[in-house]
């Protein structure tokens, strides 16, 4: 890591062809997981003998379960649309963060074990033997990847980086090259049930402490029950909510909504997390397993409703993944999905997200808002990559842009739009996603933060914009940290549903 | 017969089976590996018809290559179209008569050589002057574009400087159909085109040209939004849902 960590400078053409800085962030690397960690998610602790043997295995296997590696090995043409999209690149303008490069450092193995030309004529196709120099540079470029998504969108064949690189991590994890930080916090999430390691009897406290808060500050009890038996939802939320900054004020948020509408909530002690870190590492197992502790509580609270709160790769899981995974959905016709699905409330999307719980309610009439309240606000959104690019939100492709920013309008009165080519689908990511939330990675996270920054300082020169509200605990905690490298205030990053709580109103109708 | 026929007509006879036999079998592998997981790049049509749509806006106009930069897109979109349209027009040396479409064609597809020249040009200026395609650029990229470029060239040379024979080439075509071998006119341009449409019937299934069945495959492009509505569930991943 650098000595000093410094933001690069915003760009004054950001459609201007940037320079390449070949080995730019060779040494960017995160820190190794250690024997127990890995041990305790069943990968060995250390790099084994014969590991170029297992890797090579590993990669076999993935390219019989999984499609999207096997077809985008084959597919890539080199045309170089995705090269300059990434906001690591961008960021740091090291060539091996284009995605088509990041992608090839696997490639060209794959290459050389598993087909032909790769075979009789490496040099030609560019193919390579797994090395311990190139496995050190999977390490260094595949842990400088936010499986954020930008770059599929540009694709001709929709090839995905992010897939690349979940396969790369869980090559390198069966071999022994494990991430410290993803790994740590899948084992807390197993031995305590939150990715902060915060036990159940913390939690409580912390709960009653907020019940206090919030009388203190609106006179009004608004409740945050935990472990309720028989509550109509069992909301799921990222346990940075329960009191990182600002994270905290849109759990607050939550919990006047369900107290405004009259629903009976619950968090679960067993399943105080949404985040599930086994995405990022590309281990369906240990994605199952983490998602299975949701299904769990849901089975022991006899909940009718799911909800999850803001948090962006916990959406996608939630969204794309959980029906898979556990059974939490709709249309399952095997006994193990048809037993949760016939206790769930079938009228409801199965899971829920709290932005759409908020805005159907709002359409409802169920809430009403003083949005005066948030005029000291100038907001803009920022979309959060795994909600844009893999998830959705609504009945109608697109809605995950639209009801977000439909809350905003209704809590909010002065919202301003960042500039095309950087919002929706074609988001950059916050620089702090898929697992690199970590210290070590900081130069990293700085420099991939770059593009967003830009998208800001435009909005905020033009129209004063002061707060940038977002649906994501990763959001929110890494642009606590990076925007001050700008020159932002830190406390300008917050959640939609911290507008929310802002502006709701909470006593009885007059 | 002269020893010249007879090696094309083999060449001829192994290429095709290499590029059916080859590229089916890549395309069985396609079909055997399930995608255990929902991950259509979103905003992603939620029904059937919609992947269909999203597909053929991907094959016909390259939807998402356009979203990426405008001079990519028109070199890459010139050179796919002006391939189709020409392949299409080469139609009339496999049939007898010559469908009624193929005809219509014809003078659009004589366009359509010019095009597919320069986009071809187009996309190798770029591989390399543009630092950031160079440097992703490996030997087998440029030896793909001159291998095209020179097919079409030497198509072109034929129509427009050289003639060659095209009655006694379509004879040895439809012989080869009905396995009956006609004499090839001797004509070392004609040779020259014929070899390197050998190399590259040669070539495609073990080569990035995979990118033209993959396209199909992309289970980020081809998946239906809609995993709440229906448990997707691949075979290998059923068996790991735990017992109850």
């Amino acid at each position: 890591m650098a000595a000093e960590v410094k933001a690069p400078p915003l760009r004054a053409d950001t459609g201007a062809p940037q320079a390449l800085v070949p080995g730019a962030m060779a040494a960017s690397k995160p820190y190794l997981a250690n024997a127990k960690m890995q041990q305790a998610l069943g990968f060995p602790g250390e790099l084994v003998d014969g590991w170029e043997e297992r890797a090579i295995g590993r990669m076999g296997e993935l390219l019989e379960q999984y499609r999207s590696l096997k077809v985008y090995m084959d597919a890539c043409v080199h045309c170089g649309a995705c090269a300059d999209k990434c906001h690591y690149f961008i960021g740091t303008q090291d060539p091996l963060n284009m995605p088509v490069a990041r992608q090839d450092l696997m490639r060209s193995v794959y290459r050389r074990y598993f087909t032909l030309p790769g075979k009789l004529f490496p040099k030609l196709v560019g193919a390579r033997d797994l090395t311990r120099e190139v496995l050190d540079q999977w390490f260094s470029y595949y842990n400088q990847c936010s499986e954020c998504r930008r770059c599929s969108v540009f694709c001709p064949y929709g090839i995905d980086t992010a897939e690349v690189t979940m396969a790369a991590r869980e090559i390198m994890d069966v071999v022994g090259l494990g991430q410290k930080y993803t790994n740590e916090i899948i084992g807390k999430v197993h031995r305590i049930g939150n990715n902060l390691g915060l036990p159940g009897p913390a939690l409580a406290d912390t709960l009653t402490g907020l019940e206090e808060d919030v009388k203190e500050e609106t006179g009004v009890d608004v409740r945050f029950p935990l472990d309720e038996k028989g509550a109509e939802v069992l909301l799921v939320t990222p346990s940075a909510d329960f009191f990182a900054e600002p994270h905290v004020d849109s759990l607050i948020g939550y919990a006047k909504v369900f107290h405004a509408a009259g629903i009976r909530w619950t968090l679960s002690s067993h399943a105080s997390e949404a985040a599930n870190f086994g995405l990022f590492i590309g281990n369906y197992d240990q994605l199952q397993t983490v998602a299975l502790r949701i299904r769990d509580a849901a089975l022991e609270l006899g909940v009718k409703r799911i909800v999850v709160g803001e948090c962006g790769h916990a959406w996608r899981v939630a969204y794309s993944y959980w029906n898979t995974l556990t059974g939490i959905g709709a249309g399952g016709d095997d006994p193990f999905a048809q037993m949760l699905q016939r206790q769930l409330d079938s009228r409801y999307r199965q899971p829920m997200h709290i932005c759409e719980l908020t805005f159907d309610l709002i359409g409802r009439g169920a809430l009403r808002f003083d949005a005066e309240a948030n005029d000291l606000r100038t907001v803009t959104f920022h979309d959060s990559c795994n909600v844009a690019r893999a998830s959705r939100m609504g009945d109608t492709p697109g809605g995950q842009f639209e009801i977000p920013r439909a809350i905003i309008r209704t809590v909010a009165n002065r919202y301003v739009e960042m500039p095309s080519g950087t919002t929706h689908e074609q988001t950059y990511c916050c620089g702090g996603g898929g697992g690199l939330l970590s210290d070590e990675l900081l130069d990293l996270r700085v420099k991939g933060a770059l593009p967003r920054m830009e998208a800001l300082q435009s909005v905020v020169g033009s129209h004063g914009v002061n707060f940038m509200a977002t649906i994501c605990a990763i959001c929110k905690a890494q642009f606590s940290k990076v925007l001050p490298y700008y020159g932002f205030k830190m406390g300008m990053v917050g959640g939609v549903h911290q507008l929310v709580s802002t502006a709701i109103r909470l006593g009885p109708r007059t | 017969m002269t020893p010249a026929t007879i090696a094309f007509a083999i060449a001829f006879y192994v290429a095709f089976l290499v590029l059916v036999l080859g590229t089916g079998y890549r395309i069985y592998g396609y079909l055997r590996v399930p995608a255990p997981l929902k991950i259509p790049t979103t905003p992603a049509p939620t029904t059937r018809g919609g992947v269909v749509l999203r597909l053929t806006r991907e094959v016909l106009f390259f939807e998402s290559l356009f979203k990426a930069g405008l001079w990519l897109w028109l070199c890459g979109w010139l050179f796919h179209a002006g391939l189709a349209l020409v392949l299409a027009r080469h139609l009339r040396y496999f049939t007898e008569p010559v469908w009624a479409w193929v005809v219509f064609l014809q003078p659009f597809g004589i366009y359509a050589g010019f095009a597919l020249a320069a986009g071809l040009a187009g996309l190798w200026l770029r591989r390399v002057f543009v630092a950031r395609v160079r440097y992703i650029s490996t030997p087998s990229d440029h030896l793909m574009l001159a291998l095209l470029l020179a097919i079409a060239l030497s198509g072109l040379a034929m129509k427009f400087g050289a003639h060659t024979d095209i009655v006694a080439v379509k004879r040895f075509f439809l012989g080869l159909m009905y396995f009956d071998v006609q004499p090839l006119p001797a004509d070392l341009l004609l040779y020259a085109h014929l070899v390197l449409v050998v190399l590259l019937m040669l070539v495609f299934p073990f080569s990035k040209l995979l990118h033209a069945p993959g396209v199909f495959f992309s289970p980020s492009r081809n998946q239906v939004d809609d995993p709440r509505e229906h448990r997707h569930l691949a075979p290998w991943a059923a068996r790991l849902d735990p017992k109850l």
